[in-house]
């Protein structure tokens, strides 16, 4: 369960999400201070951590266009967001499946800032307006990602296989 | 089976005899890019081997490529130091195919890859960047991943759970007008399918406007494929292909030539009648927002650039010299040039473009990303409007979410320059 906390509109790009001029920092620990730099308002309270984890970030289509920069899931991933859209760009998709930052695909969300959400195994839950929205499964291949708890777990896993006993 | 190129080369990636679009593969890497996010794939890279008792070591160096581009030379002491952590992770690991900053082999890693002749028809190509689709002009598939997803091909020579996308056919008839350039094409193509119209697909190009375009032209299209959301862009390799990795990236071994299968199952099939195409411009602030040039003609512009990994091309810098001849670059106006590698840039100054550019009044830029993505160099003051060969023109792209960004083909720019408003290069043409 969380509050919407930003609504937006569709094609978000990752220039906006996380500005190029920030690109020089990179650690996950380091780059949510820079979320939505340009938002100013929503940026200072990621900032002094005002947002309950799981608090959600709402978007139209496309979000997280543009670049492959990681910076855009580990910023997120930080102040522990979901970000429920009606459906993202490619690689942000797969660099917040590898991070383990939550993502939900969401076609007919429909909801305002505020708004309490619920996320179950198939729906969205507006607890505000009291609609259910369905949601879209990721496909197996990306599952299996995001239950071993991200890429790095999963290809650790996988290293081990290779040399021929458990990591 | 009947294969589409994408399906094709990801059946012999797996050693396959066929592959559709929808299975999950784990292929083997053939070539493995990283820019200065090398610093954090590098983070990741560590993080993988952590308490495995293994010692972090790259699966295969002679497969991995780390180009200095985005911020070069180094803006800051941070960019400084990352960049020096990636020098010594390659001197160690014996990368063999890095290019630093420098002025005989530096540039932009989608140009530094293919005129070095690091990719070949057939292979799969990663790269910890979005606009790695460039490589499918050589036809290769070659797709963009984050830095984890590197840290693990890293690790393993392999990209797990990769889905076989579904691939989009485009056939590019007739025959382009003069002035009228390979951007054009690709903006006209995204406004019309939009920006998230070839998500997790690849675009196939075809057609005899594809088919007499010289690999540079291939290369913007490519390039710019990701801008419609596409996973990569694909042209089948022929004579051409040939030619260019032969004569212009000194490729001696033999190569495989093939295209998809004749009945290959498309998702969708794009028609197009170059001859009819205009100059097209995409306007603030997304890459879709494409209008004919007619639209927005007059507008006043504060700053051209020319570059960038789409166009900073020896031809591209040609059409801007020729256009400049003689000629001064409007007051009021700043115009910057960037060539994408430093070959091109010495080319550029034994052909005596570099000296008609400055001459009118353009500063030529070091080789790099430049003020492409509003890192440093060139940054647009509040309210400018900037007109740029490059790919991007999402608000704050180039620096200032207060400003606008208008991208065009090299004619376009250069003819803007001259008249300091947005112009269409075909009037007044020689
Ligand atoms: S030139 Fe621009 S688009 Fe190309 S690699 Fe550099 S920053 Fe990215």
């Amino acid at each position: 369960m969380g509050k919407v906390v930003l609504k937006l509109g569709d094609d978000i790009s990752t220039d906006i999400i996380y500005p190029g001029r920030y690109m020089a920092t990179v650690l996950p620990t380091e780059t949510p201070q820079y979320a939505f730099a340009d938002y100013a308002d929503f940026n200072a309270k990621v900032k002094q951590k005002e947002f309950p984890a799981q608090s959600v970030i709402l978007a139209g289509k496309n979000f997280g266009c543009g670049s492959s920069r990681e910076q855009a899931a580990s910023c997120l991933k930080g102040p522990d967001f979901v970000i429920v859209a009606r459906d993202f760009a490619r690689i942000f998709l797969q660099n917040s499946i590898n991070l383990g930052l939550r993502t939900v695909i969401c076609p007919g969300i429909d909801a305002s800032e505020g708004d309490e959400l619920e996320v179950t195994a198939d729906t969205v839950i507006n607890k505000t307006s009291g609609r259910a929205f369905a949601t879209v499964a990721l496909p197996k291949a990306r599952q299996a990602i995001v239950d071993a708890g991200g890429l790095i777990p999963y290809t650790r896993k996988r290293l081990g296989e290779k040399h021929g006993s458990a990591a | 089976m009947a294969m589409t190129m994408v399906e094709k080369i990801l059946a012999k990636a797996t050693g396959q005899s066929s592959v559709k679009a929808g299975d999950v593969l784990e292929p083997k890497v053939d070539l493995a890019m990283s820019h200065e996010n090398a610093a954090l794939v590098l983070n990741q890279f560590k993080e993988i081997y952590a308490g495995t008792g293994h010692e972090a070591t790259v699966w295969d160096p002679s497969k991995i490529a780390i180009i200095f581009d985005h911020r070069v030379p180094a803006e800051s002491s941070k960019t400084a130091t990352n960049q020096k952590k990636v020098r010594d992770f390659v001197a160690k690991q014996g990368i063999a195919k890095f290019h630093d900053i420098r002025g005989d082999q530096g540039g932009i890693c989608h140009q530094i890859l293919p005129e070095n002749g690091y990719v070949r028809p057939g292979c799969v190509v990663v790269g910890t960047d979005s606009h790695t689709t460039s490589h499918g002009a050589l036809g290769a598939f070659s797709f963009g991943i984050g830095a984890t997803e590197m840290a693990s091909v890293w690790t393993l020579g392999t990209v797990l759970n990769v889905e076989v996308p579904g691939s989009i056919k485009v056939v590019v008839h007739g025959e382009l007008s003069q002035y009228v350039l390979p951007k054009d094409l690709i903006l006209y193509l995204i406004g019309r399918i939009s920006a998230e119209g070839a998500n997790f697909k690849v675009i196939e190009f075809h057609g005899p406007v594809i088919r007499s375009m010289s690999t540079s032209g291939r290369l913007v299209l490519c390039n710019m494929s990701v801008e419609a959301g596409a996973t990569g862009g694909v042209v089948p390799p022929d004579g051409e292909t040939v030619r260019y990795l032969r004569e212009e990236a000194g490729v001696k071994d033999a190569l495989d030539i093939f295209g998809p299968d004749e009945d290959a199952v498309y998702d969708q099939v794009v028609e197009i009648d170059a001859s009819s195409l205009e100059p097209q411009i995409a306007c603030p602030h997304t890459v879709d927002n494409v209008k004919p040039i007619g639209e927005v003609a007059g507008l006043k512009i504060d700053q051209v650039v020319i570059g960038s990994c789409t166009n900073g091309r020896l031809d591209d810098i040609a059409v801007v010299a020729e256009m400049l001849s003689g000629k001064k670059v409007a007051s009021g106006t700043r115009m910057l040039v960037f060539p994408a590698s430093s070959r091109i840039y010495l080319e550029a100054l034994e052909k005596g473009y570099v000296a008609e550019i400055m001459k009118a009044g353009a500063v030529m830029m070091n080789s790099g990303c430049g003020p492409c993505l509003g890192v440093h160099q060139g940054a647009l003051a509040d309210g400018d409007v900037a007109l740029t060969t490059t790919n991007r023109n999402f608000k704050g792209r180039m620096g200032n979410p207060n400003s606008g960004v208008y991208l065009c083909s090299p004619a376009v720019a250069a003819a803007s320059a001259v008249t300091g408003v947005i112009t269409d290069p075909r009037k007044g043409a020689k």
